[in-house]
């Protein structure tokens, strides 16, 4: 492993997502989770504890998961429908479309463990095609939290957001990047330090990679920009034009799939309104092999060094 | 209503779908003939529901998982003032709010998109989870055809609703014996529901699903079980009503021509006066 990884700073962003969970819960008797069989993976036995009757647990039965969350939101609830990632956004994604996003209905979506995060329990555990897939919906937007600071904001964000939305939490630990007090715009990304040369792009647990590969590139005598998109729909279109005319190139990063994610909603701006060279990291369109997360964001060229190297070849294409 | 009035409500939504079949050149008549009874004495006879307040959060919700009816619940809320009776004319029409599946987004009194089968009994059983976490009074009511129980996601459903003891839940299967393409007993044939549904937790009422004084009393208060949802298993016919769409698998979306939409008509008109 080639980041700089100081175990003892990192957290576990499903920590900070039911600690804002049970205080929202606390304030607000409406607020209710469901999950399937997924207590424990989910973080979910503190707020099972506090709040018994608001932990529904339908079993291990995604699709009915959904649906029985959009009926509580009919209901006046607001549930939080927690899984697995690839199991929520896989198995029921015809209820995500159909009772969430066509019915507009008020369901968080929180997929747990998203991206690689179960790296080597093997391919049917990585959810690395969520972007694509719920991204493609009307309704609901896409939010991918790079720290527990911000997953805790976009907690408190989704609780009075009128309507449904996915968080993609991960499990694999980040350090801090955001302050305590943190607050959360959907659709605005978080500029984390600003350069002239090039701008990296990230989410999730790849923010944190981008920053070091940053750094790295500063040494190596180039300014990068690094900027935070955890939304990834809506898409803070201004910010991407802004780098593009600024900096004049943009590499994407993300735990994803290169086909449709981060990288492709970047690009679509890009390629409407403000064409430059691009460079698309995330797994290059295959079922990734065996190994830790951190170990397959390596292999797949997203090392700190190797986004920096990346990034060095980008601005060989600038015109 | 007594039985009577429902019965002339029943005939006049029959006939108002059947013209709009025939006008629009499409939808699934002979599912709307099998369910319209069900809705008929559901609407009339049982819902609390006030086209005024439709978001009422005390309303009775009812759910058509059968989407593709969706004339038919369509024809059913125009008569109690959901909408207007003559917006029935643009069923299709281009940027009509009565496309082919029911929308909540467009029409009051639709409680959840459906169309994909398999969708409604999940929604439904969170509704009443809803009602119950905040002992609510309020019910909630589920339409499904017989062929759509293949769905897996029902026996999902199934199962939550035993363990949540949902008593406030009622599950309605159009058995119509039909599906799509054939009849389910030559498919994948689940009948008979009621020992399925019992041993998964339920309390099951089997009755003539075009009787509507068995409808009226199975999906009232009289019958069920504490702690237990419940199911009703509606006999019924597919193009109910209409000698030659009656229980013939063609008529799933089959739209009559102008000498069978006379026959259809004049079948509908003396038994409904």
């Amino acid at each position: 492993m080639n980041a700089p990884f100081e175990t003892a700073r990192l957290h576990d962003c499903r920590d900070a997502f039911v600690g804002m969970l049970e205080e929202l819960a606390a304030a607000n008797r409406d607020i209710v989770a469901v999950c399937n069989d997924s207590v424990g993976s989910s973080k979910l036995t503190g707020f099972r504890d506090r709040f018994p009757d608001r932990l529904i647990n339908v079993g291990i039965a995604e699709q009915n998961m959904v649906g029985v969350g959009a009926g509580l939101a009919n209901g006046g609830k607001v549930p939080f429908v927690c899984a697995a990632a690839p199991f929520l956004t896989g198995r029921a994604l015809e209820q995500i479309k159909a009772d969430v996003a066509y019915s507009q209905t008020n369901v968080k979506l929180v997929g747990i463990s998203s991206g690689m995060a179960y790296g080597e329990l093997g391919a049917t555990h990585h959810s690395i095609e969520d972007f694509a897939w719920i991204r493609a919906l009307p309704n609901v937007p896409v939010i991918a939290p790079a720290d527990r600071l911000e997953t805790a904001a976009a907690v408190a964000w989704a609780a009075v957001h009128d309507g449904g939305c996915f968080l993609r939490l991960s499990r694999v630990g980040v350090p801090d990047l955001f302050t305590e007090g943190h607050v959360f715009e959907l659709g605005k990304a978080n500029l984390l330090r600003d350069g002239g040369d090039v701008t990296l792009i990230a989410n999730g647990v790849l923010t944190h990679r981008t920053l070091i590969a940053a750094a790295r590139l500063a040494a190596r005598g180039v300014s990068a920009r690094v900027l935070n998109m955890a939304s990834v729909r809506p898409i803070d279109a201004d910010a991407i034009r802004a780098a593009a005319s600024e900096t004049g190139a943009i590499l994407t990063c993300e735990e994803h799939t290169i086909f449709g994610g981060l990288g492709s909603a970047v690009a679509e701006v890009v390629v409407d309104s403000c064409p430059v060279p691009m460079t698309r990291l995330g797994v290059p369109g295959v079922f990734a092999h065996t190994g830790s997360a951190n170990q397959l964001l390596d292999d797949f060229g997203m090392s700190p060094e190797a986004i920096a190297d990346s990034a060095v070849a980008l601005l060989g294409r600038k015109v | 209503m007594d039985s009577q009035e429902l019965r002339f409500v029943a005939s006049r939504i029959r006939r108002r779908d059947l013209q709009a079949v025939f006008e629009a050149g499409a939808g699934h008549v002979g599912g709307e003939m099998s369910v319209i009874d069900i809705l008929t004495c559901l609407y009339f006879n049982e819902l609390s529901v006030d086209p005024a307040a439709p978001l009422d959060p005390e309303r009775d919700r009812l759910v058509l998982s059968k989407g593709h009816t969706a004339l038919a619940l369509y024809v059913v809320l125009a008569e109690r003032g959901f909408l207007p009776r003559d917006e029935i004319s643009t069923f299709l029409k281009h940027r009509s709010r009565l496309n082919g599946h029911p929308n909540r987004v467009y029409l009051p009194g639709v409680e959840t998109n459906t169309g994909p089968l398999g969708h409604g009994l999940p929604v439904a059983v969170g509704m009443a989870k809803a009602a119950k976490l905040d002992d609510r009074s309020w019910r909630t009511f589920v339409i499904v055809g017989d062929g759509e129980m293949q769905e897996g996601s029902n026996w999902e459903a199934i199962m939550a609703a035993a363990q949540f003891r949902l008593d406030n839940l009622t599950l309605i299967i159009d058995h119509n014996r039909l599906q799509q393409g054939a009849r389910l007993s030559e498919t994948n044939d689940l009948a008979p529901f009621r020992p399925k549904l019992e041993a998964f937790g339920w309390h099951v009422e089997d009755i003539d699903g075009h009787d509507h004084s068995q409808i009226c009393h199975a999906v009232s208060t009289a019958t069920g079980t504490p702690g237990k949802p419940k199911c009703v298993v509606a006999n019924t016919n597919k193009g109910h009503g209409i000698s030659f769409m009656s229980d013939n698998v063609a008529w799933h979306h089959k739209v009559p021509d102008e000498s069978q939409y006379r026959q259809a008509m004049a079948e509908l008109m003396e038994t409904g006066e």
